[in-house]
């Protein structure tokens, strides 16, 4: 029965935790979806959520590791494709392998450094971002491609029901990464169920500590267990030996999957049992070289391939790019590009849910420390001036919550004019599709000649959101292009022109 | 084309050119009593009757449009903007005509705009979407290439092809219903401005020559039944996009014709008394009267004017 219950409650949080990444098209109300990121750890770290903190701390002292099994999503993940092999291999056995604690303390102590100095490596460690990577730029696509073909259907019968959306993958990078990230944890699920979650991950390592001390636990009663081994079998953390009935609750993520297996009723998830079990820390044995071997290996390649990838995205920078903008334009709200590396694991919940697709991973815009992080580009829209979706969803404080009020005037670049290449002064005609565009009047159009018109600009009331750079029509080089602030500043007011009633009451023709 | 494909094709154009004006013009002088009437303005009532009068006056919206049509409404949905900022056509302007299609016995109405500003929010934000949905017209997305079809414009001056909308390329009449207002570009935004909106590419025209492309786009074959002048409230600075109230005098007016620079003449002349606006500035007009889309001498046609309240 609580097997059957946390299996619900983990299939409904990481539905939804993974349409909010995948919903193109904002069909899911972002409140009750932004709790959902908001209450993993990682970020809540990031972000300083006292409150957040105590109730997963609370939480896990009282069940275990819960959180593993239904907040997480990564860990749901596992489980989904865990179940999958188990389908494909039903004679498939767990059997109980010794702690790696000396990996799990390295990685976390690793995750520790890298907390404090490079978040980018933390994000790839940290299993809700590596899931939301996942989910953005895997995951995304494929719902959309799935959406085109039923609005392909749809339309032929002349309904609008559904619409089209531009397939597209944001950056070669990120889809890289995700992929590596979901086949290497993935296999290590197929395989092996909870790996990941027991050596590698940072959250189940800081969990792992508090849930030893847990009030409720998976606890075998020895006078009833016959040594079966049949909850040890069925145990994807391999934390059961069924040879000497012990549990390490360090490493039990609280699925529940020992609990209805047993025919003697000996094993149960209770308070405390009459006579203690002895299960802490199970005796030393000779360590799996092979295992070990495998999961450096893993390790290795996570952080090898982004930097191959790197390298390859470089030399399309210098080839194909239209432009090359000098400083980066970072997301409105994130304060500065300080904040977002001390602050963004890259999740990618921004770019998702940018509606006007003008947030993109970073590739070197920031430096290597900055690799994955959303940047602003002018390619495919711009930033909507009411808009402030992204600062509402960062999960880490990386982008902090704006108002409308704040957004109109948060500068997070500024507006720069090439006048020698703009088709005004090149073709001598009308143009004014950067000062349609600027919803500040940071660029008006001024007389030029001939009842010509030209842009002018006011960069004091420009806040970068990169419309004129959109829209400019000059190639191949845009005349006018923003260029971003290292910190973030306050565009001043524009001046608002007296209301006047004018009574208009002929025709004038 | 052959010979006598050709002459096929003239036959056939001059024989329906010759029946629709006939028909039109026995209604027109039903409702008239005399000489048919080139254009309508009204001033001084809310979007929906001024609409309704003006239409009784051109016969109707029967005129216009036949039952079992396939109808679509060509609105300003631009900007990602409210009603009160005038960024985009009336949304109780665009329920009306809507329904009065509804009325004429059209089978089906879509209403859709290229937007500028992100497409949902747009259709959300300027109550049209609402408006038009809940007098049963259908809102067409106009965001992706797919949904644009390359048609040439042999007439055009500088823009020769162009890929144009599917809904307006697929339906048996369309209307065109821009808004009024400044424009930092073309200097005014008005019917033949409008069309930028059923266009996919609108940076050539900025590229190229943006007052001839405007005219240009307008050769298009197909051309709306009707076009009709949202000037309820008029944007007079900071155009096409506006920044504030302070943008917007509330003029409570409308403009109708079949004559697309004669209403576009019109609404300049009446832009001009709101702020400075010398027709030769908004070259796009005279550019139209040269290609034959309209005439900008108002004293030629009969227009009727009429105040409301």
């Amino acid at each position: 029965m609580l097997k059957k219950i946390r299996t619900a409650i983990s299939i409904a949080l990481f539905s939804l935790i993974t349409f909010f990444f995948i919903d193109f098209a904002g069909l899911m109300p972002g409140d009750t979806a932004k709790l959902l990121t908001k209450m993993q750890l990682i970020p809540a770290m990031l972000s300083l959520s006292a409150a957040v903190l105590i109730a997963l701390a609370a939480l896990t002292l009282l069940l275990g590791r819960v959180y593993c099994s239904s907040i997480c999503p990564m860990g749901v993940f596992q489980d989904v494709v865990a179940w999958l092999s188990k389908r494909v291999f039903p004679k498939k056995r767990y059997r109980f392998s010794k702690p790696k604690n000396i990996l799990r303390i390295t990685m976390l102590a690793a995750a520790g450094v890298i907390f404090l100095k490079f978040p980018l490596l933390l994000g790839f460690i940290d299993p809700y971002s590596a899931y939301g990577r996942v989910a953005a730029n895997v995951f995304r696509p494929v719902y959309m491609a799935g959406n085109n073909a039923l609005e392909a259907i749809f339309t032929t019968f002349g309904s609008y029901a559904f619409y089209k959306t531009n397939v597209f993958i944001a950056s070669a990078t990120a889809f890289t990464v995700a992929l590596l990230t979901m086949a290497a944890i993935g296999y290590l699920a197929w395989r092996h169920g909870r790996a990941y979650c027991n050596t590698i991950c940072p959250v189940g390592t800081i969990l792992g500590f508090l849930s030893k001390f847990s009030v409720f636990k998976i606890r075998i009663d020895h006078s009833k267990c016959n040594g079966c081994r049949a909850c040890e079998m069925k145990c994807k953390a391999a934390c059961i030996s069924g040879k000497r009935h012990t549990v390490d609750h360090s490493r039990c993520v609280g699925c529940f999957s020992c609990l209805d297996i047993c025919h003697k009723n000996a094993i149960s998830f209770s308070p405390a049992l009459t006579r203690k079990s002895a299960d802490a820390s199970p005796a030393q044995r000779p360590v799996d070289e092979g295992k070990r071997r495998f999961l450096k290996a893993g390790v290795a390649t996570a952080v090898a391939a982004p930097v191959a990838a790197a390298k390859d995205g470089a030399a399309s920078l210098t080839g194909t790019r239209k432009y090359v903008r000098q400083h980066p334009i970072s997301p409105p709200g994130s304060v500065s590009t300080e904040n977002m590396l001390k602050r963004c694991t890259s999740c990618h919940l921004c770019i998702s849910k940018c509606p006007s697709r003008a947030l993109k991973p970073a590739f070197m815009e920031y430096g290597l420390a900055g690799m994955m992080q959303p940047v602003m580009y002018f390619e495919k829209g711009f930033c909507n001036f009411d808009c402030t979706i992204c600062s509402e969803v960062c999960p880490t404080g990386a982008i902090k919550r704006l108002t409308k009020e704040e957004k109109h005037l948060n500068q997070g670049g500024r507006v720069v004019f090439t006048r020698d290449i703009c088709v005004v002064q090149v073709e001598e005609t009308s143009c004014g599709a950067c000062s349609e565009h600027c919803p500040t009047q940071a660029v008006t159009m001024i007389p030029y000649k001939d009842g010509l018109t030209i842009p002018h600009l006011n960069v004091e009331i420009c806040i970068g959101c990169g419309g004129c750079e959109f829209i400019c029509p000059a190639r191949p080089l845009r005349a006018i292009h923003v260029e971003g602030l290292a910190v973030q500043g306050k565009a001043k007011p524009f001046e608002e022109q007296e209301k006047e009633d004018k009574e208009i009451n002929s025709f004038g023709f | 084309m052959d010979r006598k494909e050709f002459l096929r094709t003239i036959a056939l154009t001059g024989a329906i050119i010759t029946l629709k004006s006939k028909g039109g013009m026995e209604l027109m002088a039903q409702a008239q009593g005399g000489k048919p009437v080139d254009m309508v303005a009204v001033m001084g009532g809310e979007p929906e009757e001024m609409f309704r009068q003006a239409i009784e006056e051109l016969g109707g919206m029967a005129r216009f449009i036949k039952a079992g049509w396939k109808v679509t409404v060509k609105p300003n949905i631009g900007w990602d903007k409210s009603p009160e900022l005038a960024g985009n056509t009336n949304p109780k302007l665009i329920g009306e005509i809507v329904r009065q299609c509804f009325q004429a016995g059209a089978k089906e109405v879509t209403v859709f705009d290229h937007t500028c500003d992100d497409w949902i929010k747009c259709y959300k934000n300027s109550g049209i979407e609402a408006a038009a949905k809940a007098a049963g017209a259908k809102m067409a997305p106009a965001h992706e290439e797919s949904y644009y079809r390359e048609v040439r414009l042999p007439d055009g001056k500088k823009l020769k092809t162009s890929k144009i909308h599917e809904a307006i390329l697929d339906c048996d009449a369309w209307i065109n219903v821009p808004v009024l207002k400044h424009h930092g570009g073309a200097n005014l935004s008005i019917s033949m401005k409008n069309y930028m909106g059923v266009v996919w590419d609108r940076r050539i025209f900025h590229r190229v020559d943006l007052q001839q492309c405007i005219a240009d786009i307008c050769t298009l074959e197909k051309r709306p039944v009707l076009n009709i002048v949202d000037a309820y409230r008029t944007m007079k600075s900071n155009g096409p996009q506006g920044r504030s109230p302070a943008d917007v005098v509330k003029t409570k007016s409308l403009f109708i014709s079949q004559d697309i620079v004669a209403v576009d003449t019109a609404a300049a002349k009446f832009f001009g008394q709101i702020r400075d606006m010398p027709l030769e500035s908004v070259g796009h007009l005279a550019n139209g009267q040269t290609l034959g889309l309209g005439t900008m001498n108002l004293d030629k046609l009969n227009i009727k004017r009429i105040k409301l309240g």
